[in-house]
């Protein structure tokens, strides 16, 4: 399996605004810990270790 | 401090002179009277290789060190017959818990499977350990303990080890066709050698107080991530015998090691985590700073390392004592095969293949732990603080929470000693791997069956009368066991962790490892899997 780079989230601007409502309102420190969590439990969800390494490399891309 | 033990003196003998100026030699020299140089001397001397072992005090361990004893290095000293007094001694336990702030996180058991001679784990102060290791050495009356002798020099020559050997009373020489050198952390062998260490030393400090209390606690290991008595920092519960309690705090690295170990600055810390009206003596203090590494090669000539003079860990998944008792299982055996000329000296060779492999499977767990327990930086640290929040309602959390994975042995699956598999085996007992336990009967009374194998190699026949008691190979036997006829497998456990059918056969090492199975009795095929276990 490997990491999905094409469009693959339904009504993606809904999503973009659900996800902002999550952080908007938390400060530095909780979005940090807000950001950390939600990061382990979506790589738990995905499980393959492939596909997280792709995606750990493609995160990594620029920084 | 300390008044659950009193230290023994050992005698310091000088060295018996030579008028006729030549200079000792001996088969074995062992340096180091520590757990592992004790265990290295108990287990040749047991073999008939006469012993001499160098130690640079006169004393046990000074100090609370190691504490955990895992069910393999258990085994291994039962097999040279000191492990019942430890048990007896010692504290077991297999549960833990991991706690954040004032919540547990989770809980786990070291042994869900009953069937085994050994507890999962034993806490036992480390001078209790040498104490009956020094008596059982004495014993066999094969191991010569040299008090107050230090290593101050050693050469080699490709024939023998030549040291300089220092005494109160000056110094002498000492050669040895063989030396183990067990002298632990801060060797001055490995100096002396010029190994290099290769992995990390890690910036941290940790107190350890070992303190005499009536608690609460139940037996268990029990680790805190930030708790109230010790914020941002982690503590570290074990129980040790005579009502000792073990407790490592994480001081950080810019902690100072010698205002921490004053006790007006222990005291109020045990007594935040304790409560004040719990009473308790303080039996020890030390401050410790650790590493994960190991020296590139184990043998250096006629020069071997084992335990904490190879390689180094982090405490926190009890990896350091174990891993050297671990290594001296697997080298002596094969030292008294070279000694007697029925093993080439490249056999050494597999002790590092062996052990170096496990050494590294080691420090990988122990990086890990010290990783998540202390985390390098913000970042990771958030990822770690993450973890511990999810661990509290999600059971995948719980998974990633590294408070230390407890030493488990490490089996030789690509060693070229073992003979591969010619037929289909399920189960864990693959060539490389360390046996297990099982209740057998014998002759009507109940008995274990690592402790009915003999010394040296054995063959392990299921469900067949075997046609020959014995196989050997230059010089090298195996004795024969069968279990059916010699033991009574009474639960059935030994031929289901051995996925054993009648006639399965099992070729063990003198270590109590599997070497190579088979679906039948074939004379020839072991004779070929015994020559291939002793590096021929």
């Amino acid at each position: 399996m490997t990491l999905k780079h094409d469009p693959n989230i339904p009504d993606p601007d809904g999503f973009y605004e659900e996800l902002i409502a999550c952080v908007r309102d938390l400060d530095d420190d909780r979005a940090e810990r807000f950001q950390a969590k939600l990061l382990l439990v979506l790589a738990n969800h995905v499980g393959d270790r492939e596909v997280l390494r792709e995606a750990m490399q493609t995160a990594r891309r620029g920084l | 401090m300390l008044k659950t033990y009193t230290f023994p003196k050992f005698e310091y003998r000088p060295a018996a002179a030579r008028p006729d100026g030549s200079v000792e030699r001996q088969p074995v020299v062992v340096i180091g009277a520590g757990p592992v140089g004790l265990s290295a001397a108990l287990d040749l001397a047991r073999r008939g290789v006469p012993v001499v072992v160098l130690d640079d005090n006169d004393t046990v361990s000074v100090g609370s060190r190691a504490l955990c004893y895992a069910k393999r290095t258990l085994e291994v000293w039962d097999r040279l017959g000191v492990a019942e007094r430890m048990v007896d001694k010692g504290v077991q336990w297999q549960l833990g818990k991991v706690f954040r702030d004032r919540d547990l996180v989770y809980g786990f058991d070291l042994l869900p499977e009953a069937g085994h001679r050994m507890p999962a784990m034993i806490n036992l102060q480390q001078y209790y350990l040498e104490e009956y290791l020094v008596e059982a050495c004495l014993r066999t009356g094969r191991v010569d303990l040299r008090w107050k002798h230090r290593v101050a020099g050693l050469e080699q020559d490709g024939e023998r080890v030549a040291l300089t050997v220092q005494t109160p009373d000056g110094t002498h020489g000492l050669e040895a066709d063989w030396v183990v050198a067990c002298d632990g952390a801060n060797s001055d062998v490995r100096r002396m050698v010029g190994a290099d260490f290769t992995g990390r030393l890690f910036q941290d400090r940790f107190l350890i107080a070992d303190v005499l209390m009536k608690a609460e606690f139940p037996t268990e290991r029990w680790f805190w991530f930030d708790p109230p008595f010790h914020r941002g920092q982690s503590v570290l519960l074990h129980r040790e015998a005579d009502n000792v309690w073990r407790i490592d705090f994480q001081l950080g690295w810019d902690a100072d090691p010698d205002e921490e170990r004053k006790p007006e600055r222990v005291i109020p810390r045990i007594q935040a985590m304790l409560g004040p009206e719990v009473a308790f003596d303080l039996e020890w203090v030390s401050v410790y700073q650790f590493a994960c590494r190991r020296i590139d090669r184990f043998r250096h000539g006629r020069v071997i390392f084992a335990g904490d003079s190879a390689h180094q860990v982090s405490p926190f998944g009890a990896r350091g004592a174990n891993s050297g008792v671990q290594d001296v299982d697997n080298l002596v055996w094969k030292l008294a095969l070279v000694l007697d000329g029925t093993a080439p000296a490249s056999l050494l060779d597999s002790y590092h293949d062996e052990r170096a492999r496990a050494a590294d499977d080691n420090l990988l767990a122990s990086t890990r732990s010290t990783d998540f327990i202390t985390p390098k930086s913000r970042a990771s640290r958030v990822l770690r603080d993450a973890v511990l929040e999810l661990a509290e309602h999600e059971p995948f959390a719980r998974k990633l929470v590294n408070s230390g994975r407890l030493s488990m042995p490490t089996p030789y699956l690509e060693s070229p000693l073992n003979t591969p598999d010619a037929s289909d085996f399920a189960g864990a007992m693959r060539p490389g791997t360390p046996c297990a336990d099982a209740p057998v009967s014998r002759d009507g009374r109940p008995a274990w069956l690592l402790g009915e194998l003999p010394e040296g190699f054995s063959l392990l026949v299921f469900g067949a009368k075997p046609p020959v008691p014995a196989v050997a190979s230059g010089g090298v036997g195996a004795t024969v066991l069968s279990v059916g006829i010699d033991l009574v497998d009474v639960e059935g456990l030994a031929a289901a962790r051995y996925d054993a059918r009648p006639g399965t056969v099992y070729l063990l090492r003198p270590d109590q490892h599997v070497a190579a199975r088979w679906r039948a009795f074939d004379a020839q095929a072991i004779e070929a899997a015994i020559a291939r276990a002793c590096g021929r």
